[in-house]
């Protein structure tokens, strides 16, 4: 066997003097609460699944940092973001309330990513320019090139950020994506979430290549790997892409390498420890103030729940609404 | 006999024909890590290897693709798609190389080819993993679709398609998987042909033309039907292309009245085809416009009540049986 990403990472040892990164304590604490905050929602999921009380999602967990860091790094509201199902953390550091992806999980009438219609984890903001979703792997990089081919003609600034795990690297979507995206330098950023597994295949089954990244130079773009469990190093990283991008210098392709942690069980590899550990060696955290944080964002987060379980189901009569934009009418009247 | 689900049938054909024929292999998603996504192929690679049981990349042109180049090369793959939507990822494939092949080359190339994938909505999997496309692909000259609705049927169109000399679409449904029926004891040699129905039910009232995860529903009205005294029979039409047409028109020549029932979409699909038919050379026999039941004019919704609300329902076959019996006048 040859070695994986995952054996070549050193996890988690957080330092911005390393990174030459110039970060407060403020900045630090706003990214901390973020991963904190999809850690319990992304346990609130959990325990709604496993009670049988919604379908469908994926769990972040082992992610946050790696999506938290690429969206710490983008202009909100400039940027579109192409996410994939996992995505929970990204859409929340993003400012998707706590209360939409509730909504959504349960399907409920007031759902505002879909009306209830669509699978849960599916995300969409035309506010926060999340640009999503296709259940079919992939297929998103696409769109994620084309986005940014449309900026570059309207002459906007905007930005095209697109996130997928290494099991959509096969498919021939994102071949096609990154071809395009490198032929005409355009504004995008590949993030693959690389946890190392899709479904049950491993990476060592999906692709002939030791890395994600090294896909990159078949495009004519930089492949890049960065260790997913250090929140910052994945912020200098992305920072560095944008930075690119937006100079016209064109695409990057950006290999997260994570943990895909399944249980409650601390983990030496959970990047939400790593930078609450690294909190507490500068000081800029407590353990009470930690407890106080964890508590404040557990009412607020209950509270959400509490009103997402409220909510109606949507009403069936609406079932076959939203096909089209005028009423799209037959012209003999049904039975 | 004995009884197995529906599932178990199918894996039992793929162990019977990997037995008999060493040019049988299985290729797909997660089939040997995961046993495939309904679990079908659970147990195949430990018993005949992992080069004969081969998970791709993720990937469903990979799998189909090689799939193709394989049967032309003279094996005779059964290649498994998660679902039938992913199978669009793949259409270019399945309609442009596998099923014209051999009438581009004057007879000469054989594309001996399973592909199996489950259809239908009901599960709540949204609208991208819930549809019944069965007729985009019966559409197209050169193709074989078949869609088994019993364990019986599954593991003898399995068997019959893999040693079919033509590629052959078996389409299961998700929500078939686990129900069970009367299957001939392991070993026990049948095939069941690809181009003939089955009548589920006799009846001389109302013929209720049907296929798939369908005929269990149709065959639940007719037992309410039966209630109130109309006898429906239930024609399972399963072989979607070639059609057995003769077996729909002889039903009808008795009972003169016909719905077509499938949870698929109205516009454009298999049951208007079958309709048009029944029309076209069954129109004398006919002594009401034929009704269709169908799952609603859109994608398939998430919510639990959407989706109910979307995809039909015994009743829904019943009330359309109502509509079209003559109306029964006080004496
Ligand atoms: C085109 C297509 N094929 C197959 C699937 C089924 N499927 C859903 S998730 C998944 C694994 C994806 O793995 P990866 O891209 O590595 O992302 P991860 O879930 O590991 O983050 C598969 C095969 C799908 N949704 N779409």
């Amino acid at each position: 066997m040859r070695e994986s990403d995952h054996d070549l990472l050193r996890w988690a040892r957080i330092d911005a003097r390393r990174l030459s990164l110039d970060v407060s304590r403020e900045h630090l604490l706003r990214w901390y609460r973020q991963m904190l905050l999809a850690r319990l929602v992304d346990d609130r999921l959990a325990d709604l699944r496993a009670g049988g009380y919604a379908s469908g999602g994926a769990s972040c967990r082992g992610h946050e940092a790696a999506q938290i860091g690429c969206i710490a790094a983008l202009s909100i509201g400039t940027d579109f973001i192409l996410p994939y199902y996992r995505d929970l953390a990204a859409m929340l550091a993003l400012g998707m309330p706590p209360r939409a992806i509730f909504l959504n999980q349960l399907s409920r009438g007031s759902d505002p990513i879909s009306n209830g219609r669509m699978r849960p984890a599916q995300w969409n903001s035309r506010a926060l320019n999340v640009i999503s979703a296709s259940g079919l792997v992939g297929t998103q990089t696409l769109h994620a090139a084309g986005i940014a081919f449309a900026a570059r003609i309207r002459g906007e600034a905007a930005v095209a950020l697109t996130f997928f795990g290494e099991g959509a690297t096969s498919q021939g979507d994102f071949h096609e994506a990154l071809n395009f995206a490198g032929l005409h330098h355009l504004p995008v950023i590949f993030v693959c979430e690389n946890n190392g597994i899709a479904l049950s295949t491993p990476q060592g089954t999906q692709m002939p290549v030791q890395h994600v990244a090294d896909r990159a130079a078949a495009y004519g773009m930089p492949g890049v790997i960065v260790d997913g469990t250090d929140l910052l190093a994945v912020i200098a990283t992305a920072r560095d892409a944008f930075a690119n991008a937006r100079a016209g210098k064109g695409p990057t392709l950006i290999e997260v390498v994570v943990p895909r942690l399944a249980t409650d069980a601390p983990d030496p590899r959970d990047p939400v420890l790593a930078l609450r550990g690294y909190l507490l060696s500068r000081q800029d955290l407590t353990d009470a103030q930690d407890e106080r944080l964890r508590a404040d964002l557990g009412i607020m987060i209950d509270a959400a729940l509490q009103e997402a379980v409220n909510a109606p189901s949507p009403d069936p009569a609406t079932v076959a609404e939203h096909l089209f934009s005028d009423s799209g009418a037959s012209s003999r009247k049904e039975a | 006999m004995r009884t197995i689900t529906y599932r178990e049938a199918l894996r039992e054909a793929m162990r019977e024909e990997m037995a008999r024929d060493e040019r049988v292999i299985v290729i797909g998603e997660d089939i040997d890590g995961y046993g495939g996504t309904y679990a079908v192929t659970k147990g195949l690679a430990d018993e005949f290897g992992r080069e004969r049981v081969r998970d791709t990349p993720l990937a469903e042109e990979i799998i189909v693709g090689t799939a193709i180049g394989a049967a032309m090369g003279g094996m005779r793959p059964v290649a498994e798609i998660m679902t039938i939507n992913f199978a669009l990822l793949a259409s270019d494939q399945i309609v442009n190389a596998a099923a014209k092949a051999r009438y581009m080359f004057g007879g000469q190339v054989s594309v001996p080819l399973v592909v199996r994938m489950p259809a239908g909505g009901g599960a709540q999997r949204g609208a991208q993993h819930s549809q019944t496309l069965e007729s985009w692909f019966a559409h197209v000259p050169g193709m074989k679709v078949v869609m088994p609705a019993t364990p019986y049927d599954a593991k003898g169109m399995l068997k019959a398609a893999i040693r079919d000399e033509d590629m052959v679409l078996l389409i299961e449904h998700e929500l078939l998987y686990g129900i069970k029926g009367e299957v001939p004891d392991e070993g026990v040699e049948y095939t069941v042909p690809l181009n003939r129905g089955e009548i589920r039910r006799e009846g001389r009232d109302v013929s209720l033309i049907t296929f798939s995860r369908s005929v269990h529903l149709c065959l639940q009205a007719a037992e309410e039907l039966a209630k109130e005294g109309i006898e429906a029979e239930v024609v399972d039409m399963r072989c979607i292309r070639p059609i057995d047409l003769d077996l729909a028109l002889d039903s009808i020549a008795k009972t003169n009245r016909a719905i077509v029932v499938e949870e698929g979409w109205k516009y454009y699909g298999t049951g208007q085809g079958i309709a048009a038919l029944l029309y076209e050379y069954g129109f004398d026999n006919l002594d009401a416009p034929i009704g269709h039941v169908t799952g609603v004019d859109a994608p398939a919704p998430y919510a639990k009540n959407l989706e109910k609300a979307a995809f039909p329902v015994r009743n829904d076959i019943i009330d359309a049986v109502r509509r079209i019996m003559p109306q029964r006048v006080a004496r």
